[in-house]
Protein backbone atom coordinates (compact mmCIF):
# COMPACT_ATOMS: atom_id res chain seq x y z
CA UNK A 1 0.00 0.00 0.00
CA UNK A 2 1.29 3.42 -0.82
CA UNK A 3 0.41 6.37 1.32
CA UNK A 4 -0.50 9.28 -0.90
CA UNK A 5 1.13 12.51 0.21
CA UNK A 6 -1.43 15.19 1.01
CA UNK A 7 -0.79 17.19 -2.16
CA UNK A 8 -1.96 14.29 -4.31
CA UNK A 9 -5.36 14.46 -2.68
CA UNK A 10 -5.68 18.02 -3.88
CA UNK A 11 -6.32 18.18 -7.60
CA UNK A 12 -5.05 21.19 -9.52
CA UNK A 13 -7.45 24.10 -9.80
CA UNK A 14 -6.07 26.70 -12.16
CA UNK A 15 -4.57 24.17 -14.54
CA UNK A 16 -7.25 21.46 -14.12
CA UNK A 17 -8.79 21.97 -17.54
CA UNK A 18 -5.41 22.34 -19.22
CA UNK A 19 -4.17 19.07 -17.75
CA UNK A 20 -7.30 17.26 -18.97
CA UNK A 21 -7.45 18.61 -22.50
CA UNK A 22 -3.89 19.73 -23.18
CA UNK A 23 -5.07 22.75 -25.14
CA UNK A 24 -5.86 26.35 -24.27
CA UNK A 25 -9.43 26.88 -23.04
CA UNK A 26 -11.29 29.20 -25.40
CA UNK A 27 -14.40 30.98 -24.20
CA UNK A 28 -16.76 28.18 -25.24
CA UNK A 29 -14.80 25.66 -23.23
CA UNK A 30 -14.38 28.08 -20.33
CA UNK A 31 -18.16 28.64 -20.29
CA UNK A 32 -18.76 24.87 -20.24
CA UNK A 33 -16.49 24.48 -17.23
CA UNK A 34 -17.45 27.55 -15.20
CA UNK A 35 -20.69 29.38 -14.73
CA UNK A 36 -20.54 33.14 -14.77
CA UNK A 37 -19.84 34.32 -11.23
CA UNK A 38 -23.18 35.32 -9.78
CA UNK A 39 -22.19 38.31 -7.73
CA UNK A 40 -22.17 41.90 -8.92
CA UNK A 41 -21.49 43.40 -5.54
CA UNK A 42 -17.99 44.74 -5.06
CA UNK A 43 -18.24 44.50 -1.28
CA UNK A 44 -19.28 40.87 -1.56
CA UNK A 45 -16.28 40.02 -3.76
CA UNK A 46 -13.88 41.67 -1.32
CA UNK A 47 -15.54 39.88 1.58
CA UNK A 48 -15.16 36.51 -0.16
CA UNK A 49 -11.50 37.10 -1.10
CA UNK A 50 -10.73 38.26 2.44
CA UNK A 51 -12.50 35.27 4.00
CA UNK A 52 -10.65 32.96 1.61
CA UNK A 53 -7.36 34.31 2.94
CA UNK A 54 -5.93 34.66 -0.56
CA UNK A 55 -2.42 36.12 -0.60
CA UNK A 56 -0.74 37.60 -3.67
CA UNK A 57 1.25 35.17 -5.80
CA UNK A 58 3.61 37.75 -7.27
CA UNK A 59 6.14 37.13 -4.51
CA UNK A 60 5.10 39.37 -1.63
CA UNK A 61 2.22 37.19 -0.34
CA UNK A 62 0.31 40.29 0.69
CA UNK A 63 -3.31 39.58 1.68
CA UNK A 64 -5.28 40.27 -1.50
CA UNK A 65 -8.54 41.15 0.25
CA UNK A 66 -6.77 43.84 2.23
CA UNK A 67 -5.20 45.25 -0.93
CA UNK A 68 -8.57 45.32 -2.69
CA UNK A 69 -10.20 47.04 0.27
CA UNK A 70 -7.44 49.66 0.35
CA UNK A 71 -7.73 50.38 -3.38
CA UNK A 72 -11.53 50.51 -3.13
CA UNK A 73 -11.41 52.95 -0.20
CA UNK A 74 -8.73 55.22 -1.67
CA UNK A 75 -10.32 54.91 -5.11
CA UNK A 76 -13.68 56.09 -3.85
CA UNK A 77 -11.99 59.13 -2.34
CA UNK A 78 -9.90 59.82 -5.46
CA UNK A 79 -12.79 59.35 -7.86
CA UNK A 80 -11.09 56.65 -9.93
CA UNK A 81 -9.17 53.40 -9.61
CA UNK A 82 -7.35 51.05 -11.94
CA UNK A 83 -6.58 47.35 -12.12
CA UNK A 84 -3.30 46.03 -13.52
CA UNK A 85 -2.76 42.32 -14.20
CA UNK A 86 0.95 41.64 -13.91
CA UNK A 87 1.92 38.87 -16.31
CA UNK A 88 5.16 40.59 -17.34
CA UNK A 89 7.09 37.75 -15.69
CA UNK A 90 10.57 39.14 -16.14
CA UNK A 91 12.06 36.39 -13.95
CA UNK A 92 14.19 34.39 -16.40
CA UNK A 93 13.40 31.08 -14.66
CA UNK A 94 9.64 31.58 -14.49
CA UNK A 95 7.05 30.60 -17.05
CA UNK A 96 3.98 30.07 -14.88
CA UNK A 97 2.19 33.31 -15.77
CA UNK A 98 2.73 32.81 -19.46
CA UNK A 99 1.45 29.25 -19.19
CA UNK A 100 -1.58 30.26 -17.12
CA UNK A 101 -2.49 33.06 -19.49
CA UNK A 102 -2.30 30.71 -22.45
CA UNK A 103 -3.97 27.72 -20.79
CA UNK A 104 -6.80 29.54 -19.03
CA UNK A 105 -6.92 33.16 -20.21
CA UNK A 106 -10.57 33.61 -19.29
CA UNK A 107 -9.97 32.58 -15.70
CA UNK A 108 -7.42 35.39 -15.34
CA UNK A 109 -9.65 37.87 -17.19
CA UNK A 110 -12.73 36.90 -15.13
CA UNK A 111 -10.74 37.53 -11.99
CA UNK A 112 -9.50 40.86 -13.29
CA UNK A 113 -13.05 41.98 -14.10
CA UNK A 114 -14.29 40.90 -10.68
CA UNK A 115 -11.45 42.85 -9.09
CA UNK A 116 -12.33 45.87 -11.20
CA UNK A 117 -15.92 45.67 -9.97
CA UNK A 118 -14.68 45.29 -6.40
CA UNK A 119 -12.31 48.28 -6.40
CA UNK A 120 -14.45 50.45 -8.69
CA UNK A 121 -12.12 50.44 -11.70
CA UNK A 122 -13.29 50.92 -15.26
CA UNK A 123 -10.03 49.98 -16.91
CA UNK A 124 -7.99 46.80 -16.65
CA UNK A 125 -4.51 46.56 -18.20
CA UNK A 126 -3.01 43.12 -18.72
CA UNK A 127 0.77 43.46 -18.90
CA UNK A 128 2.90 41.07 -20.91
CA UNK A 129 6.57 41.61 -21.69
CA UNK A 130 7.09 42.68 -25.28
CA UNK A 131 8.11 39.80 -27.46
CA UNK A 132 6.73 37.20 -25.04
CA UNK A 133 4.55 34.51 -26.53
CA UNK A 134 0.84 34.81 -26.08
CA UNK A 135 0.13 38.46 -26.85
CA UNK A 136 -1.93 37.59 -29.96
CA UNK A 137 -3.81 34.88 -28.05
CA UNK A 138 -4.52 37.29 -25.22
CA UNK A 139 -5.94 39.88 -27.63
CA UNK A 140 -8.08 37.17 -29.22
CA UNK A 141 -9.41 36.13 -25.81
CA UNK A 142 -10.30 39.72 -24.91
CA UNK A 143 -12.12 40.19 -28.22
CA UNK A 144 -13.88 36.85 -27.82
CA UNK A 145 -15.38 37.90 -24.47
CA UNK A 146 -16.63 41.15 -25.86
CA UNK A 147 -18.17 39.48 -28.91
CA UNK A 148 -19.92 36.86 -26.81
CA UNK A 149 -21.14 39.34 -24.22
CA UNK A 150 -19.27 37.49 -21.48
CA UNK A 151 -17.41 40.62 -20.39
CA UNK A 152 -18.64 42.97 -17.71
CA UNK A 153 -20.31 46.14 -18.87
CA UNK A 154 -18.38 49.21 -17.84
CA UNK A 155 -15.02 47.44 -17.53
CA UNK A 156 -12.67 47.55 -20.50
CA UNK A 157 -9.63 45.28 -20.75
CA UNK A 158 -6.51 46.19 -22.72
CA UNK A 159 -3.42 44.10 -23.40
CA UNK A 160 -0.19 46.03 -22.87
CA UNK A 161 3.29 45.08 -24.07
CA UNK A 162 5.84 46.21 -21.48
CA UNK A 163 9.62 46.86 -21.72
CA UNK A 164 11.92 43.89 -21.30
CA UNK A 165 13.97 45.09 -18.32
CA UNK A 166 13.86 42.96 -15.17
CA UNK A 167 12.84 45.93 -13.01
CA UNK A 168 10.04 46.88 -15.43
CA UNK A 169 7.73 44.21 -14.03
CA UNK A 170 7.74 45.88 -10.61
CA UNK A 171 4.20 46.96 -9.64
CA UNK A 172 5.09 50.64 -9.43
CA UNK A 173 7.00 50.50 -12.72
CA UNK A 174 3.97 49.05 -14.51
CA UNK A 175 1.67 51.67 -13.01
CA UNK A 176 4.03 54.39 -14.18
CA UNK A 177 4.31 52.86 -17.65
CA UNK A 178 0.56 52.55 -18.14
CA UNK A 179 0.20 56.18 -17.11
CA UNK A 180 2.56 57.18 -19.92
CA UNK A 181 5.91 57.24 -18.12
CA UNK A 182 9.00 55.04 -18.26
CA UNK A 183 8.64 51.50 -16.86
CA UNK A 184 10.89 52.29 -13.90
CA UNK A 185 9.94 51.71 -10.25
CA UNK A 186 8.91 54.67 -8.15
CA UNK A 187 8.67 55.16 -4.40
CA UNK A 188 4.89 55.40 -4.27
CA UNK A 189 2.45 52.80 -3.00
CA UNK A 190 0.29 51.77 -5.98
CA UNK A 191 -2.79 51.26 -3.79
CA UNK A 192 -2.66 54.99 -3.07
CA UNK A 193 -1.01 56.47 -6.13
CA UNK A 194 -0.66 54.16 -9.12
CA UNK A 195 -1.75 54.65 -12.72
CA UNK A 196 -2.11 58.39 -13.43
CA UNK A 197 -1.74 59.03 -9.71
CA UNK A 198 -4.93 57.11 -8.91
CA UNK A 199 -5.28 54.13 -6.55
CA UNK A 200 -4.40 50.98 -8.48
CA UNK A 201 -4.62 47.29 -7.75
CA UNK A 202 -1.54 45.68 -9.29
CA UNK A 203 -1.45 41.93 -8.76
CA UNK A 204 0.07 38.87 -10.32
CA UNK A 205 -1.94 37.14 -13.07
CA UNK A 206 -2.22 34.00 -10.93
CA UNK A 207 -3.78 35.98 -8.09
CA UNK A 208 -6.61 37.10 -10.38
CA UNK A 209 -7.27 33.53 -11.51
CA UNK A 210 -7.68 32.53 -7.84
CA UNK A 211 -10.11 35.45 -7.35
CA UNK A 212 -12.21 34.11 -10.23
CA UNK A 213 -12.44 30.71 -8.56
CA UNK A 214 -13.18 32.15 -5.12
CA UNK A 215 -16.08 34.16 -6.61
CA UNK A 216 -17.55 30.92 -7.99
CA UNK A 217 -16.83 28.35 -5.32
CA UNK A 218 -16.49 30.45 -2.20
CA UNK A 219 -14.01 31.00 0.60
CA UNK A 220 -14.64 27.69 2.33
CA UNK A 221 -13.82 25.75 -0.83
CA UNK A 222 -10.68 27.82 -1.36
CA UNK A 223 -9.43 26.97 2.12
CA UNK A 224 -9.78 23.22 1.57
CA UNK A 225 -6.16 23.01 0.47
CA UNK A 226 -3.03 24.92 1.41
CA UNK A 227 -2.10 26.13 4.87
CA UNK A 228 -4.36 28.07 7.22
CA UNK A 229 -2.08 31.07 6.86
CA UNK A 230 -1.80 30.83 3.07
CA UNK A 231 -4.66 28.76 1.67
CA UNK A 232 -5.07 27.52 -1.89
CA UNK A 233 -2.74 26.23 -4.54
CA UNK A 234 0.17 27.98 -6.21
CA UNK A 235 2.00 27.61 -9.48
CA UNK A 236 5.67 26.74 -9.27
CA UNK A 237 8.08 26.75 -12.19
CA UNK A 238 10.51 23.94 -11.49
CA UNK A 239 13.84 23.68 -13.31
CA UNK A 240 17.43 22.60 -12.78
CA UNK A 241 18.27 19.00 -11.92
CA UNK A 242 14.83 17.39 -12.41
CA UNK A 243 13.57 14.79 -14.86
CA UNK A 244 10.62 16.87 -16.13
CA UNK A 245 11.11 20.59 -15.63
CA UNK A 246 7.93 22.60 -15.97
CA UNK A 247 5.09 24.39 -14.21
CA UNK A 248 3.41 22.49 -11.38
CA UNK A 249 0.33 23.46 -9.40
CA UNK A 250 0.59 22.36 -5.78
CA UNK A 251 -1.08 23.36 -2.53
CA UNK A 252 0.77 26.04 -0.61
CA UNK A 253 2.76 24.06 1.95
CA UNK A 254 3.84 21.29 -0.40
CA UNK A 255 7.56 20.70 0.08
CA UNK A 256 10.23 20.82 -2.59
CA UNK A 257 10.40 17.03 -2.35
CA UNK A 258 6.66 16.85 -3.15
CA UNK A 259 7.09 19.01 -6.24
CA UNK A 260 10.16 17.06 -7.37
CA UNK A 261 8.14 13.85 -7.06
CA UNK A 262 5.52 15.29 -9.42
CA UNK A 263 8.30 16.09 -11.88
CA UNK A 264 9.51 12.52 -12.02
CA UNK A 265 12.26 12.94 -9.45
CA UNK A 266 15.65 14.62 -9.43
CA UNK A 267 17.92 13.92 -12.39
CA UNK A 268 20.99 14.43 -10.19
CA UNK A 269 21.33 14.79 -6.41
CA UNK A 270 20.65 18.38 -5.29
CA UNK A 271 23.10 20.31 -3.12
CA UNK A 272 20.92 23.42 -2.87
CA UNK A 273 17.84 25.01 -4.33
CA UNK A 274 17.00 28.54 -5.33
CA UNK A 275 13.53 29.52 -4.18
CA UNK A 276 11.73 32.65 -5.36
CA UNK A 277 13.76 33.55 -8.42
CA UNK A 278 16.62 36.00 -8.67
CA UNK A 279 15.36 38.11 -5.80
CA UNK A 280 14.88 34.94 -3.76
CA UNK A 281 17.15 32.83 -1.57
CA UNK A 282 19.39 29.81 -1.80
CA UNK A 283 18.41 27.03 0.59
CA UNK A 284 20.54 24.02 1.47
CA UNK A 285 18.84 20.98 -0.05
CA UNK A 286 19.44 18.57 2.80
CA UNK A 287 17.86 20.73 5.47
CA UNK A 288 15.07 22.22 3.41
CA UNK A 289 13.85 19.59 0.93
CA UNK A 290 11.07 18.38 3.21
CA UNK A 291 10.10 21.69 4.70
CA UNK A 292 6.67 23.00 3.67
CA UNK A 293 7.02 25.83 1.19
CA UNK A 294 4.70 28.32 2.87
CA UNK A 295 5.26 31.77 4.32
CA UNK A 296 4.92 30.84 7.98
CA UNK A 297 6.95 27.61 7.78
CA UNK A 298 9.79 29.35 5.95
CA UNK A 299 9.80 32.41 8.18
CA UNK A 300 11.28 30.16 10.87
CA UNK A 301 14.27 29.66 8.58
CA UNK A 302 14.47 33.39 7.91
CA UNK A 303 13.33 33.20 4.28
CA UNK A 304 10.17 33.96 2.31
CA UNK A 305 8.74 31.79 -0.45
CA UNK A 306 8.67 34.68 -2.91
CA UNK A 307 7.37 34.00 -6.38
CA UNK A 308 6.84 30.36 -7.45
CA UNK A 309 10.22 29.45 -8.84
CA UNK A 310 12.26 26.47 -7.70
CA UNK A 311 15.62 25.61 -9.23
CA UNK A 312 17.58 22.52 -8.20
CA UNK A 313 21.34 22.95 -8.16
CA UNK A 314 23.12 19.65 -8.90
CA UNK A 315 25.71 18.42 -6.42
CA UNK A 316 28.68 19.04 -8.70
CA UNK A 317 27.68 22.55 -9.78
CA UNK A 318 29.13 25.66 -8.14
CA UNK A 319 26.51 27.83 -6.49
CA UNK A 320 28.98 30.63 -5.94
CA UNK A 321 29.90 30.91 -9.61
CA UNK A 322 26.24 30.62 -10.60
CA UNK A 323 25.34 33.45 -8.23
CA UNK A 324 28.22 35.66 -9.38
CA UNK A 325 27.00 35.33 -12.96
CA UNK A 326 23.38 36.15 -12.08
CA UNK A 327 24.29 39.10 -9.83
CA UNK A 328 26.33 40.60 -12.67
CA UNK A 329 23.23 40.38 -14.82
CA UNK A 330 21.01 41.81 -12.07
CA UNK A 331 23.36 44.76 -11.60
CA UNK A 332 22.81 45.66 -15.24
CA UNK A 333 19.03 45.59 -14.82
CA UNK A 334 18.86 48.49 -12.37
CA UNK A 335 16.67 51.34 -13.57
CA UNK A 336 19.63 53.64 -12.74
CA UNK A 337 17.52 55.97 -10.66
CA UNK A 338 18.97 55.58 -7.17
CA UNK A 339 22.69 55.98 -6.49
CA UNK A 340 23.03 53.25 -3.85
CA UNK A 341 21.45 50.74 -6.30
CA UNK A 342 23.21 51.61 -9.55
CA UNK A 343 26.56 52.06 -7.82
CA UNK A 344 26.18 49.35 -5.20
CA UNK A 345 24.95 46.41 -7.26
CA UNK A 346 27.77 46.58 -9.85
CA UNK A 347 30.24 46.86 -6.95
CA UNK A 348 28.78 43.75 -5.30
CA UNK A 349 28.85 41.90 -8.64
CA UNK A 350 32.50 42.80 -9.18
CA UNK A 351 33.45 41.71 -5.67
CA UNK A 352 31.64 38.39 -6.08
CA UNK A 353 33.49 37.80 -9.34
CA UNK A 354 36.79 38.77 -7.71
CA UNK A 355 36.39 36.31 -4.86
CA UNK A 356 35.09 33.60 -7.18
CA UNK A 357 37.66 33.85 -9.94
CA UNK A 358 40.63 35.79 -8.58
CA UNK A 359 41.02 34.42 -5.04
CA UNK A 360 40.58 37.95 -3.75
CA UNK A 361 40.19 37.57 0.03
CA UNK A 362 39.47 41.22 0.60
CA UNK A 363 36.65 41.08 -1.91
CA UNK A 364 34.61 39.03 0.55
CA UNK A 365 34.71 41.67 3.26
CA UNK A 366 34.20 44.43 0.71
CA UNK A 367 31.16 42.58 -0.60
CA UNK A 368 29.74 42.24 2.92
CA UNK A 369 30.27 45.96 3.51
CA UNK A 370 28.64 46.96 0.22
CA UNK A 371 25.70 44.61 0.76
CA UNK A 372 24.96 46.36 4.04
CA UNK A 373 25.40 49.70 2.26
CA UNK A 374 22.84 48.84 -0.44
CA UNK A 375 20.21 47.14 1.70
CA UNK A 376 17.06 49.24 2.15
CA UNK A 377 18.67 52.20 0.43
CA UNK A 378 16.92 52.07 -2.93
CA UNK A 379 13.64 53.75 -3.75
CA UNK A 380 12.13 50.31 -4.42
CA UNK A 381 12.76 46.80 -3.10
CA UNK A 382 14.90 45.74 -6.06
CA UNK A 383 18.35 46.12 -4.47
CA UNK A 384 17.08 44.28 -1.36
CA UNK A 385 16.34 41.27 -3.54
CA UNK A 386 19.87 41.15 -4.89
CA UNK A 387 21.21 41.53 -1.36
CA UNK A 388 19.07 38.59 -0.19
CA UNK A 389 20.26 36.41 -3.07
CA UNK A 390 23.93 37.24 -2.51
CA UNK A 391 23.81 36.87 1.26
CA UNK A 392 22.06 33.52 1.00
CA UNK A 393 24.73 32.37 -1.47
CA UNK A 394 27.57 33.40 0.85
CA UNK A 395 25.83 31.49 3.66
CA UNK A 396 24.78 28.32 1.83
CA UNK A 397 27.95 28.05 -0.27
CA UNK A 398 30.36 29.00 2.52
CA UNK A 399 32.44 25.91 1.72
CA UNK A 400 32.69 26.94 -1.92
CA UNK A 401 33.76 30.42 -0.86
CA UNK A 402 36.58 28.90 1.22
CA UNK A 403 37.58 26.57 -1.59
CA UNK A 404 37.68 29.36 -4.16
CA UNK A 405 39.71 31.62 -1.89
CA UNK A 406 42.14 28.78 -1.20
CA UNK A 407 42.63 28.35 -4.94
CA UNK A 408 40.90 25.00 -5.16
CA UNK A 409 39.56 24.54 -8.65
CA UNK A 410 35.99 24.88 -9.74
CA UNK A 411 34.67 22.85 -12.62
CA UNK A 412 31.77 25.21 -13.19
CA UNK A 413 33.15 26.22 -16.58
CA UNK A 414 32.96 22.64 -17.80
CA UNK A 415 29.18 22.43 -17.43
CA UNK A 416 26.32 24.55 -18.69
CA UNK A 417 25.01 27.00 -16.09
CA UNK A 418 21.96 25.85 -14.12
CA UNK A 419 20.50 29.33 -13.72
CA UNK A 420 19.10 30.63 -17.01
CA UNK A 421 19.71 34.17 -18.23
CA UNK A 422 18.03 35.85 -21.19
CA UNK A 423 19.88 37.23 -24.20
CA UNK A 424 21.50 40.54 -23.28
CA UNK A 425 19.32 43.53 -24.18
CA UNK A 426 20.67 45.67 -27.03
CA UNK A 427 22.18 49.08 -26.30
CA UNK A 428 19.43 51.67 -26.13
CA UNK A 429 16.74 49.17 -25.11
CA UNK A 430 13.79 51.43 -24.28
CA UNK A 431 12.15 51.90 -20.87
CA UNK A 432 9.05 53.21 -22.65
CA UNK B 1 1.08 65.58 1.90
CA UNK B 2 3.50 64.65 -0.90
CA UNK B 3 7.24 65.20 -0.69
CA UNK B 4 7.26 68.18 -3.02
CA UNK B 5 4.42 69.95 -1.24
CA UNK B 6 5.92 69.20 2.15
CA UNK B 7 9.15 70.80 0.97
CA UNK B 8 7.40 73.98 -0.05
CA UNK B 9 5.64 74.09 3.27
CA UNK B 10 9.06 74.06 4.95
CA UNK B 11 10.52 76.61 2.55
CA UNK B 12 7.66 79.07 2.71
CA UNK B 13 8.05 79.09 6.42
CA UNK B 14 4.43 78.31 7.20
CA UNK B 15 6.01 75.60 9.24
CA UNK B 16 8.36 77.46 11.51
CA UNK B 17 11.82 76.14 12.10
CA UNK B 18 10.74 74.87 15.46
CA UNK B 19 8.23 72.63 13.69
CA UNK B 20 11.15 70.65 12.27
CA UNK B 21 11.95 69.65 15.80
CA UNK B 22 10.86 66.10 16.51
CA UNK B 23 10.67 65.24 12.82
CA UNK B 24 13.27 63.35 10.83
CA UNK B 25 14.85 63.71 7.42
CA UNK B 26 13.67 61.82 4.39
CA UNK B 27 15.48 61.71 1.05
CA UNK B 28 13.87 60.93 -2.29
CA UNK B 29 16.78 58.71 -3.27
CA UNK B 30 15.72 58.55 -6.93
CA UNK B 31 15.87 62.34 -7.17
CA UNK B 32 19.15 62.62 -5.22
CA UNK B 33 22.29 63.04 -7.31
CA UNK B 34 24.74 62.90 -4.43
CA UNK B 35 25.75 66.57 -4.21
CA UNK B 36 26.40 66.07 -0.51
CA UNK B 37 25.09 69.46 0.56
CA UNK B 38 22.93 67.96 3.28
CA UNK B 39 25.79 66.04 4.90
CA UNK B 40 27.87 69.21 4.76
CA UNK B 41 25.20 71.23 6.56
CA UNK B 42 23.94 68.68 9.10
CA UNK B 43 26.77 66.14 9.57
CA UNK B 44 25.24 65.28 12.96
CA UNK B 45 22.28 63.59 11.26
CA UNK B 46 23.36 62.85 7.70
CA UNK B 47 26.42 60.85 6.57
CA UNK B 48 27.45 59.97 3.04
CA UNK B 49 28.07 56.46 1.74
CA UNK B 50 31.14 55.54 -0.33
CA UNK B 51 29.38 56.74 -3.49
CA UNK B 52 28.38 60.06 -1.97
CA UNK B 53 24.71 59.39 -1.29
CA UNK B 54 23.17 60.36 2.04
CA UNK B 55 22.61 57.84 4.81
CA UNK B 56 19.89 59.04 7.13
CA UNK B 57 19.42 57.49 10.53
CA UNK B 58 16.34 57.31 12.68
CA UNK B 59 17.31 60.23 14.89
CA UNK B 60 14.82 63.07 15.11
CA UNK B 61 15.82 66.70 14.62
CA UNK B 62 16.64 68.41 17.93
CA UNK B 63 16.07 72.07 18.72
CA UNK B 64 19.74 73.05 18.41
CA UNK B 65 19.91 71.62 14.88
CA UNK B 66 16.60 72.99 13.59
CA UNK B 67 18.18 75.97 11.82
CA UNK B 68 20.77 73.74 10.14
CA UNK B 69 18.11 71.24 9.17
CA UNK B 70 16.01 73.98 7.64
CA UNK B 71 19.00 75.15 5.62
CA UNK B 72 19.75 71.62 4.43
CA UNK B 73 16.23 71.20 3.09
CA UNK B 74 16.37 74.62 1.48
CA UNK B 75 19.68 74.18 -0.27
CA UNK B 76 19.32 70.61 -1.62
CA UNK B 77 20.17 71.15 -5.31
CA UNK B 78 17.83 68.33 -6.43
CA UNK B 79 14.99 69.22 -4.02
CA UNK B 80 15.31 65.64 -2.78
CA UNK B 81 15.51 66.32 0.96
CA UNK B 82 12.39 66.68 3.08
CA UNK B 83 11.33 66.16 6.66
CA UNK B 84 8.67 63.67 7.68
CA UNK B 85 6.91 62.94 10.97
CA UNK B 86 9.11 60.69 13.08
CA UNK B 87 6.58 58.00 13.95
CA UNK B 88 5.52 56.22 10.76
CA UNK B 89 8.38 54.84 8.71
Amino acid sequence: MTIAPPFNEAPPRLLARWLQTGRPADLAEHARQYRRPATDSGAEIIRAVTAAGLRGRGGAWFPTGRKMQAVATHGAAAGAAYVVVNAAESEPASSKDQLLLQAAPHLVLDGAELAAVAVGARQVSVCLTRGAEGMAELRTAIAERRAAGWHRAGVSITAVGTPRWYTSSDATALARFIGGGPAKPQALATHVRGVRGKPTMVSNAETFAHIALIARYGARWFREVGTSDAPGTWLVTLSGAVVRPGVYEVPVGASAADIIALAGGASEPWQAMLLGGYCGSWLPAEAMLDRPLAPEALAAAGVAPGVGILIGLPANACGLAETARVVTWLAGQSARQCGPCFNGLPAVAEELAALTWHRDRRALSRARFDLAMVYQRGGCAYPNGTVALTESALRVFADDVRRHLAGGGCDWVTRAPTLPLPEPLPAGEPWR
Amino acid sequence: MTGRRRRWAVLRGDRRRESLVGQRFHVDIAACDGYGTCAELVPELIRLDVWGYPIIGDEVIQTQLAAHAHRAVRFCPKLALTVVPADPR
